[in-house]
This record gives structure tokens, sequence and C-alpha cells, in this order.
């Protein structure tokens, strides 16, 4: 059997963050305002606190369901990408499976990733599919990372949003709908996105609340959400072009054979950057992130759906999806819709 | 490349450093526009100029345009 993608939906949670509030919080901001409108970032949707991320992945499913006319029962298994977990345990899966209705014989697992997590999980659902003998994958994604940030973090609250996506993924007799992967893993560049306190490694103490400034003015503690964005910048401009390359090496095929690019919704600066170190045409790129900000692993599934809905992408299409950061963790690969 | 032309590129992609305002000697992090998004266009800039890459730490020990051109330089040179 062959793995190919059937549907997306996805779901935003409704509190919007404007720019305009934006600026209202941080008045010192409006000076720079012309060089932060490069990254794209109109508004973001905002998680209510009574909410987690499984809540809105449900949702996104409970989406899919509906616009596809998808039912529970069809699903036989259920792949969870997030980075917030309802509970230290059980799996955040087993409890989406439980408000899904999802049938005793489907199978459940979470997996912790962020920006790269769409083609990661893409990948474990062809593994189910092609090797395994699963049916219909049942793939979502969510985050909810403004929980984490500290108030004065003017940087994230820029850029980032929340939002879940679901994914339909099926077996077919005749053609796979989803090629070969390129992964990548740099663990000497975990400190440049965490929260350090909190988990198992640092209980949290007095001293997480200690709040630190950084060279460029923003604010935070190790209880909540540090990147460095410099470095990640840096780190997306030299890994993602490679990455491209050597995908499409794998794939025997050039830039021109692909009918469209949809990169990690980073920072449009970065993505027009890499676009041009590697020669890509500009119709060739779709971006959405205007009124999402980085929805970390929901990025890609959320442009993703925007280009089939807008016509943008069409049935037979060839799309090249490359996700990257938190990790750091970084994945490629081409789907045919 | 001579750092007359850098210094003009670098005026050219940040709109708040007009024509003529910076020498070799600034300290581009003590200027008043400096944040986080002018150390992603300098590196970018860089990048796609000269194919060289300037990370966060390079940005942090240089105290003049100077600096950095010789980083740069040094960079071409290997």
């Amino acid at each position: 059997m062959k793995a190919s993608i059937k549907a997306i939906s996805y779901y935003l949670p409704e509190k919007i963050f404007s720019n305009e509030e934006y600026f209202q919080l941080f008045p010192e901001a409006i000076v720079n305002k012309e060089n932060l409108l490069k990254i794209g970032v109109q508004e973001r949707h905002i998680i209510d606190p009574t909410e987690t991320a499984s809540d809105i992945a449900v949702k996104a499913a409970k989406v899919l369901f509906s616009e596809h006319k998808i039912k529970p029962e069809e699903i036989d298994f259920l792949i969870f990408c997030a980075q917030e977990f309802d509970y230290y345990t059980p799996t955040s899966a087993c409890v989406i499976h439980e408000k899904l209705n999802l049938p005793k014989n489907c199978g459940a697992l979470d997996f912790n990733l962020g920006c790269s997590g769409y083609v990661y999980g893409l990948s474990l659902a062809k593994g189910l599919i092609e090797s395994v003998g699963v049916k219909n994958v049942l793939f979502l994604t969510s985050s909810t990372l403004t929980k984490t940030f500290h108030k004065k973090d003017k940087s994230s609250l820029f850029i980032f949003g929340d939002g879940a996506t679901a994914t339909l993924i099926s077996a077919n007799n005749t053609t796979s709908g989803i090629g070969e992967f390129i992964f990548g893993t740099d663990g000497k560049g975990a400190n440049k996105i965490i929260v350090k306190d909190g988990g198992a490694r640092n209980s949290l103490s007095e001293s997480s609340y200690i709040d630190k400034t950084d060279d460029y003015g923003n604010t935070t503690n190790d209880s909540s959400f540090y990147m460095n964005g410099v470095g990640v910048f840096v780190f997306g401009l030299n890994t993602v072009p490679k990455m491209v390359t050597e995908l499409l090496l794998k794939e025997s095929k050039e830039i021109k054979d692909i009918d469209l690019f949809i990169f990690h919704q980073a920072n449009l600066f970065l993505i027009d950057k890499i676009r041009a170190k590697l020669e890509i045409p500009e119709e060739k790129i779709f971006n959405y992130m205007k009124n999402t900000g980085n929805t970390v692993s929901s990025s890609i599934p959320i442009v993703l759906s925007e280009a089939i809905k807008s016509g943008v992408a069409k049935k037979g299409d060839t799309i090249l999806l490359a996700g990257f950061g938190v990790g750091l963790s970084w994945a490629a690969t081409i789907v045919t819709l | 490349m001579n750092i007359t032309d850098f210094i003009k590129k670098i005026e050219t992609e940040i709109d708040e450093f007009e024509a003529g305002t910076l020498n070799p000697d600034t300290d581009l992090r003590k200027t008043t526009a400096w944040t986080s998004m002018h150390a992603l266009i300098i590196i970018a800039l860089i990048d796609t100029e000269y194919n060289v890459t300037i990370t966060g730490e390079d940005l942090r020990t240089i105290t003049s345009i100077e600096d950095l051109y010789n980083i740069i330089q040094s960079r071409i040179a290997v």
C-alpha cells in the first residue's frame, strides 16, 4: 500500500493579539516597526489559559471530520505532535482518542517536536501505512507556546501564535503521495530554543524566576520560553538550503520540477533569504503567517491547507515541505497531492 | 571588496542608517537603531554578498564596523 495526504484542516483559538495591541504594550518597539513588519505577522491567535494543546487538537480534528466528511471509526492510528502535554503521564493521544470517539483498535502515540514536527509526523504516517498496514492515520499537531512566554519577551510575543492542525493520511493501491525524506539533528543547539526549568531536568526554584535581559533588550527567565533568535536565524540560513538541495538530489529532481515550496513559517525575512540562496522563483513560494504568526509544528499544515483552499496547490502538484527549529531539528520531504 | 563598499551596503540595507552616517569606527551595537532585527539583516547581507557566515557571538565580540569587516575578510581568505 502507498500513503498520501487526503485532507487537512486547522483550528485557531478565538482570541486575537494584533500588531496594534502589540505596539501599545511595547511602545519602545514602534521605532523598529518597519523592520518588525518584515517578519510578516499582523496578528496572532492566543490560546485561552483554561485550554490545552490537546483541547485545540481535538477541535482541529473535529473541523477535519466535518469539512471532509470523515467518520471517526475510519481512523486506525492517531499521532499527536506537540510540546505541551496535558499530564506527565498518560499520553495525550490517549486522552484525545477518547474525546474523538476513535475505535478501540486504533493505535495512539505522542511525539515531541516543534517546527520540524509536521515533516517527521508524515514520515511516521508513511511508515505505518506502507510497512505496517495501517489504513487511515489521523495526524494532529498543536502549539500553545504563548503560554510559556515571559510577559516582557517582546520578540516571542511578536513572532509566535497558537494553533492546531489535523491531517488525514490514507492508504491507496496506486501511487505514493509522500516521497523521500531528509532528517537532521544538532543537539548542541538544544539551548538555543528552550524552557529550562519546570521539566524533569531542572525543577522550578526561586532562581527560575530571576529575569534576564539579552543584548537586544529582550527579557525572560528560566521558567519561561527562551529563544536565541539570532542563533536560530543563522541555523536556518545555513541548514535549510543544504537540506533542500540534498532532498532534490535524493529525488533526482531540480527546483523546476517542484510546483510549490512550503517552508516552516519562522519569519518571512528568513524564508526570502533561503529562497534567494536556492534561486527559487518567487511564484513557487507560498506563505501564510500574516494572521497566525509562527505556529511551530502547525505552521506547515496551515500553509498547505491554505494553498489547497486558495487553489495555489492543485491535485497532482509536487510540493516540497521543509521544517526546522527547536532541537535543533530539521526535516524535509516532497508530497504529491 | 573594500570597507567603503561594505559600509555603503549596510546603509542601503538598513533604512535607519542614512548614507554617509556610518564609518569604520562605528560600533553598530551602540547605535540607537540596533535591535535583533538589525542583527538578522546584517547577517543576511554578509551571507548574500560575501557567502560568509557571521554568528550572534561574532556580533557580540566586535566593537566597530572595521572589526566586522576583518572577520569577513578572514573567512573569505580561508
